[in-house]
């Protein structure tokens, strides 16, 4: 193994009020695989969007085969043979698998007519699909294939673009064990022929498994890097975590009351073979914590009736209910705050005032016509009491800050009677005041009688807020914690799929 | 009235006030009164698409269904001694059944609703025409409905005009509409549903049975004009009889402020759109140009108005956001951590 060809040194990022990446350096040399390691927001992702040129550093150097690249961008990087491999695949789904690998470079015949030369299409193709062993022919249309052969597909497409260095963003997450299986061969196969691999994970077996090197990034800061040897989970999760968590837990003002949502062995579509039971309580503020994906998300869905269930029930308040449409659970005060807020949480080009009301219309009309002074004092209302910054409740909601967007989302449903709140990702995309107001907001609830599940990505948010703690991972829930027990330790330990 | 409503009156004074210049025939009693006849036909089914479009869908199909109710009642009085009333009551829930049809295909089924409806606009089309044999229906000499005719294509003299009584269809139909869609719940919900049907659903708000309903009422509407465009016309040849209406529709709800992505739009501006398509068509005849441009015409007044609306709307964009940033808290850090990751 020959000395780095490939370097960032003291690497920034800064974007409005956030310090991203805080003097990173990485270096990679030839046929290495490195795994980078860290929490959600730990700024893994960032890290990789500089080296794939997409994101310009504010501070730093990157060094190529020795020079210093003082402009670099994605055209840049391509030619320097980093080539990435997306979480989310872009590929063309009305394509076939060559049409995919030489997109936009297209061997081209016919003088001004620009004929795509198929044959020729496929016979630079074909070689690189045998070199990974993939089971796809050229002319393969891309929709029949899996997950898995698509990311096959990224990497064709990486290696046909003479790539020295392939990042992949969690390349297994959606896999299959057997695939995953494949992949880790494959990713061996291209270090023996001197390509480097740069993947980030949470699974940290495959790191133990296949990597050479793991880097740890925790806060936008390197906290450390694991050579070979010194690859074991334990030593991993020791380097994630430690961060410093202020206690600003406010405990509730009375133990919580009796169970009024009780979920049973709900199964949702993302992973049809595993069911989630919980329990949640009245007074309580229950944390769901887990990595983006292990389907925290589809629970709430299924829970508000978005999507369906596919198995398992639930209860409230001892009935067991069937919750079809997000109608439906409104109607029994089941009320959610999605995590997308500009898609499904608000009407961006409804005034401030008809979002709060859109649930509740009917209790505003008489005769099925709007009373639109009552919709607009009790707007005035919600606007004092969760503080939202904005001179008149008639204005667009679109016009307004992230905070004060979701507050608006809690309005709506404060103005009616909310016995259960799911929360999803609460304070994603708010500036720090207004994160403090709205956990203000979730405790008074709380305290009020309500039930509210919290689900976040945010550690500091599930330790400082909650007062008892489920980990999802991979669909299932892996373990719950009781406030003694809240540590960043054991709530990665158990959202990385390990016991305590 | 919003700002967009008031500079189409201003552009219909002054389109008005040219072609009374060019030529004064135009203010003519008789005149007016046949162009407003014309505008309360043509209003109607203009605000039956406009419920459509306001949820975000479309439908192609309002001149076959004006063609094949037409049809359908003139053989139902004339030919089979129905009652005109229940005939009447027929046809509107004929026009009430191909909305639900429509609306349950486009909601239930996930097709497009250009599709479904451009459907509907061949099928009805046929349909018509098979029933006819393809003849020219109509009113038998000394076939007489005295009540029926008075109501429909009848006009009342009102301070010296002739107010047709499509007009006060209109008038009616419009009012009720607007109550509806500007200040009844159900209104709100239109809007909400055109707007984003997600963030609708995640509000609790039964977005398919909003759906369907907007393209109920669009078939039950276009219904009634259907009738009363049979009662003015008195003949129908199924071939041509309301072909291209639905593009009338359309225009005139563009023009009245409807977004074809849906969630917006007035009813006074859909009226205004009509009063505007109606008066140009008025203008191509009073000051001889060729009646084969008639299209090109009216083509050509809708994108110019639409071009201008686009240019008013980049300038107010630019001049509001300078304000928005004043009003808003001081430089949020809207950046969230996990989207950096």
């Amino acid at each position: 193994m020959s000395g780095p060809f490939l370097e960032l040194i003291d690497i920034g990022k800064t974007y409005p009020g956030v310090v991203a990446l805080d003097h990173v350096s990485l270096s990679i040399a030839p046929g290495e695989v490195v795994a980078l390691l860290g929490e959600n927001g730990a700024g893994k992702s960032t890290l990789m969007r500089v080296l794939g040129g997409v994101v310009a550093p504010s501070s730093g150097t990157i060094r190529i085969d020795g020079a210093d690249r003082t402009s670099y961008t994605v055209t840049d990087a391509i030619a320097a043979g980093i080539a990435f491999v997306h979480q989310e695949l872009n590929l063309f789904d009305n394509l076939d698998v060559a049409g995919n690998v030489f997109i936009g470079r297209e061997p081209v015949f016919g003088g001004p007519l620009r004929l795509i030369d198929r044959a020729t299409l496929r016979a630079k193709v074909q070689p690189l699909i045998a070199r990974l062993a993939a089971d796809f022919a050229p002319d393969t249309p891309l929709a029949e294939l899996s997950l898995a052969q698509r990311q096959l597909v990224e990497i064709i497409k990486a290696l046909s673009l003479n790539a020295r260095c392939v990042i992949m963003d969690e390349p297994t997450s959606s896999l299959t064990l057997s695939e995953t299986a494949r992949l880790m061969q494959v990713i061996a196969g291209l270090k023996a022929d001197g390509v480097s691999v740069i993947f980030i994970t949470h699974r940290l077996n495959e790191v133990v498994q296949c990597a050479d090197r793991a880097v740890v990034l925790r806060d936008g800061r390197t906290v450390g890097t694991l050579t070979r040897g010194e690859l074991n989970p334990a030593a991993m999760i020791r380097l994630m975590i430690g961060r410093d968590l202020r206690s600003r837990y406010v405990p509730p003002a009375a133990p919580p009351g009796d169970t009024v949502l009780d979920v049973v062995d709900a199964v949702t579509s993302t992973y049809p073979r595993r069911a989630v039971s919980l329990q949640l309580r009245r007074g309580e503020i229950l944390g769901l914590a887990g990595l983006v994906g292990s389907g925290r998300t589809e629970l709430a869905r299924a829970i508000f009736g978005v999507e369906p269930l596919l198995a398992g029930g639930i209860s409230l308040d001892g009935e067991p209910v069937r919750i079809s449409t997000p109608r439906a659970a409104i109607d029994r005060g089941i009320y959610l705050i999605p995590e997308d807020r500009k898609g499904c949480g608000l009407l961006l080009d409804f005034p401030i005032a008809e979002n709060i009301s859109l649930p509740d219309l009917a209790s505003y009309a008489s005769l099925g016509l709007v009373d639109r002074s009552r919709e607009t004092d009790n707007a005035d209302r919600q606007r004092e009491r969760l503080k939202i910054r904005a001179p008149d409740v008639k204005m667009q909601v679109g016009t307004l800050s992230g905070g004060n967007q979701q507050k608006v989302v809690l309005a709506k449903w404060l103005s009616m009677r909310p016995k259960v709140l799911i929360f999803d990702e609460p304070t994603r995309g708010i500036d720090v005041g207004a994160k403090q107001e709205i956990y203000d907001t979730l405790r008074r609830l709380a305290d009020a009688g309500v039930a509210i599940l919290m689900i976040s990505s945010d550690m500091e948010e599930v330790i400082g807020v909650s007062d008892r703690i489920a980990v999802m991972h991979e669909g299932r829930i892996s373990g719950f914690l009781e406030r003694g027990a809240f540590s960043e330790h054991n709530v990665l330990q158990l959202a990385v799929g390990h016991t305590i | 009235m919003q700002k967009k409503d008031l500079s189409l009156l201003v552009l219909i004074l002054v389109v008005g006030a040219v072609v009374a210049f060019i030529n004064p025939r135009f203010l003519l009693v008789g005149n007016l009164s046949n162009t407003a006849n014309q505008v309360g036909m043509f209003g109607i089914f203009s605000i039956a698409e406009a419920f459509v479009i306001i949820v975000g869908g479309i439908e192609l199909a309002v001149g076959s269904v004006i063609a094949l109710l037409g049809v359908l009642f003139i053989d139902l009085i004339v030919n089979r001694d129905v009652d005109w009333i229940l005939a009447f009551a027929l046809i509107i829930l004929g026009g009430v059944a191909i909305g639900t049809v429509h609306g349950t295909l486009v909601t239930k089924m996930k097709i497009q609703p250009f599709v479904v409806t451009l459907c509907g606009l061949l099928i009805y089309r046929g349909a018509a025409r098979y029933y006819t044999e393809d003849a020219t229906a109509g009113f038998g000499y000394g076939a007489s409905f005295p009540m029926l005719e008075w109501l429909t294509a009848g006009r009342t003299n009102v301070l010296g005009f002739p107010l047709p009584h499509s007009v006060v269809a209109l008038v009616i139909v419009a009012g009720i509409a607007w109550l509806v869609l500007h200040r009844s719940v159900y209104g709100r919900y239109f809007y909400a549903v055109g707007k984003n049907e997600e963030a609708a659903r995640y509000s609790g708000i039964r977005s398919d049975r909003v759906t369907i309903s907007a393209y109920v009422i669009c078939g039950g509407l276009t219904a009634l004009s259907a009738v009363l465009i049979a009662m003015y016309t008195r003949s129908i040849s199924p071939a041509v009889h309301g072909s291209f209406y639905e593009l009338y529709a359309i225009a005139a709800a563009v023009l009245g402020g409807c977004s074809l992505r849906g969630g917006e739009g007035s009813i006074i501006g859909v009226v205004l759109g009509t009063i505007l398509l109606q008066v140009l068509q008025n203008l191509v005849n009073l000051l001889g140009i060729p009646s084969s441009l008639n299209f090109a015409v009216m083509g050509t007044v809708i994108l110019i108005g639409v071009l201008a609306d686009q240019y008013l709307v980049q300038r107010r964009k630019r001049a509001p956001s300078a304000r928005g940033q004043a009003a808003a808290e001081p430089a949020p850090a809207t950046l969230e951590r996990a989207s950096a990751e």
